[in-house]
């Protein structure tokens, strides 16, 4: 169960690199993620959040340090290699989606994730029923609106689907960034159940920023507090269950 | 009666460079300048190709794979150069100018007393301007077939998305700097594939030839989409088509007005900024419901 599947060992990123503004974003931030787990990230604006997704996602060059996946060293791997283990949800539902594209459309182009395109005929419709089934999972209507562009979609269907895509071909580490941040409080609520319960049911290893300190506690089974490019706490199993918002909270005093 | 076939085929053969344009400008979203270079270029190569002994058949392939060439030149300076596309355009089509001149070793060459597609035998057979319309027909069923199939495959999708959504498209692994070189390339290896049939059309090869095409490729793409309004992919292909032909029925009729041949790209200035400002308009005039009677405009 504690197997690690990715290893970040020492990372350190710079911004304005050879200038006097040179400043360090990530500092020397070790990470191990075990298969299974289910991350909830909290940390204040700056602390280094999203250029750790960055970084893992590998559309930031780290400048020192070694990403491991399974122990193999993936440091200079560039995003689309990484695409074959891992998928990412953006915050902004403009992103995930292609907008000209049907729903089923998108869905196929997520099934290949990782995988080089051929010449070969796209076979859209051999798999309609499994697409609408799959759709129907989210119990938010997508599956009525499986032949809509996704840019008529709302922006919480647009994000469920996002959720589905980045789920459709399973991923080893799924990176949630906020996913639910730009959706009103409903929908949000809605998504992040449909998420809890389809990373806990398949098992899948993920990732989850949130600003919301009540939903980290909640979801997952691990908890890291990020701040000034470290890791400042790292909260897992009873020591999660146990943990409150005002203890929180005390970490973003600081 | 034979002016309107004489446009009718124009448009057709033209619409190779619309439907080229297509490619790059509505499915990938970006401006791509070099076509001013590659027609030039594929009329050049076409006809001194044909001055040397080449079949008009190889001779209209060599000038698609010049046509490529420089669009992947193109695509080169934009994916990896990270130099902005309508600059890399722009680089490239100067640079065509130099490289045409020197294919053709002189500003004109004349196919007077060569063959070309046209004097093929059944074309031969058809009466005046109908073997143009035939062979424009011809050439824009294969590459219409052509692109509906690639569009529907699973690099054809990828390739759709990259335009769509390049971040999206990179988090799903695609490799969108070689959807982009690819892209660039079949859009002018078709803008080349134009230039030849042009020239063997219009019976010479002029350097000066490219001024003006992308404006004319732009006002098949959206003189086809202000006439025929929301369609799938597919029929939008059909509509550049559609819109280059009505592109040179119009242009017709304003010479017809009588201005002259010299008018032409002012012409076709105008006739493209009036069609793009037409949307604008439509709610204003009441156009809609004069144009597209039951087709519903895009929100």
């Amino acid at each position: 169960m504690t197997k690690p599947i990715l290893e970040l060992k020492d990372i350190v990123t710079l911004v304005n690199k050879g200038t006097s503004n040179e400043t360090e974003i990530l500092k020397k931030l070790n990470l191990t993620i075990n298969e299974g787990d289910f991350i909830t990230i909290v940390g204040s604006n700056g602390a280094g959040k999203s250029t750790l997704f960055n970084v893992i996602g590998g559309n930031l060059p780290v400048d020192d340090g070694h990403i491991l996946l399974h122990g193999n060293d993936i440091t200079h791997q560039t995003e689309e290699e990484r695409t074959k283990f891992l998928s990412r949800v953006f915050q902004d539902p403009k992103l995930g989606t292609a907008p000209r594209m049907t729903v089923a459309e998108n869905m196929l182009l997520a099934q290949k994730r990782g995988e080089k395109r051929h010449l070969i005929p796209r076979k859209l419709k051999q798999q309609m029923t499994d697409f609408t089934r799959i759709a129907g999972i989210m119990h938010n209507g997508l599956e009525d609106r499986m032949n809509t562009a996704t840019g008529n979609l709302s922006g919480g269907q647009r994000q469920a689907l996002s959720f589905l895509m980045a789920t459709l071909k399973r991923p080893d580490i799924i990176l949630l960034d906020e996913h639910t941040a730009a959706l009103d409080p409903r929908t949000s609520q809605n998504l992040l159940n449909a998420t809890n319960e389809r990373i806990t049911e398949d098992g899948l290893t993920a990732l989850m920023i949130t600003h919301h300190l009540e939903d980290a506690l909640i979801y997952g089974n691990r908890l890291i507090v990020l701040g000034d490019g470290q890791i400042k706490a790292d909260f897992k199993g009873e020591e999660k269950q146990q943990l409150t918002a005002e203890k929180l909270y005390e970490y973003f005093e600081a | 009666m034979s002016l309107v076939v004489s446009a009718i085929g124009q448009g057709l053969l033209w619409a190779i460079l619309g439907l080229g344009l297509f490619l790059t400008f509505r499915i990938l979203n970006i401006a791509d300048m070099t076509v001013e270079g590659t027609f030039p270029m594929g009329a050049a190569v076409a006809v001194t190709a044909i001055v040397h002994g080449y079949s008009p058949l190889t001779a209209t392939i060599f000038a698609c794979l010049a046509g490529m060439a420089a669009g992947l030149v193109t695509g080169l300076l934009y994916t990896k150069g990270k130099i902005d596309i309508l600059l890399a355009g722009i680089l490239v089509m100067t640079a065509a100018y130099s490289v045409n001149l020197r294919i053709m070793g002189k500003s004109n060459t004349s196919l007077l007393g060569h063959s070309t597609l046209l004097k093929a035998k059944f074309l031969a057979a058809m009466p005046n301007y109908f073997d143009t319309v035939f062979l424009g027909m011809l050439v824009i069923a294969i590459i219409t077939i052509i692109l509906v199939f690639f569009l529907q495959t699973d690099l054809g999708q990828a390739f759709i998305a990259t335009g769509d959504n390049e971040k999206m498209a990179k988090s799903l692994g695609i490799h969108t700097d070689n959807m982009k070189i690819m892209g660039l390339m079949v859009s002018n290896g078709m803008v080349g594939i134009c230039g030849a049939l042009v020239s063997q059309s219009n019976g010479y090869a002029d350097i000066n030839m490219g001024i003006g095409t992308i404006v004319i490729a732009l006002a098949s793409i959206i003189i086809g989409e202000v006439a025929f309004g929301e369609l799938t992919l597919n029929q939008r292909l059909l509509a550049v088509t559609m819109g280059s032909i009505i592109y040179r029925l119009i242009l017709m009729a304003v010479l017809q007005l009588g201005f002259s041949a010299n008018d032409l790209n002012l012409l076709s200035s105008l006739v493209l900024a009036i069609c793009m400002m037409l949307p604008q308009f439509r709610h204003a005039l009441h156009l809609d419901r004069i144009f597209t009677k039951g087709v519903k405009a895009h929100d």
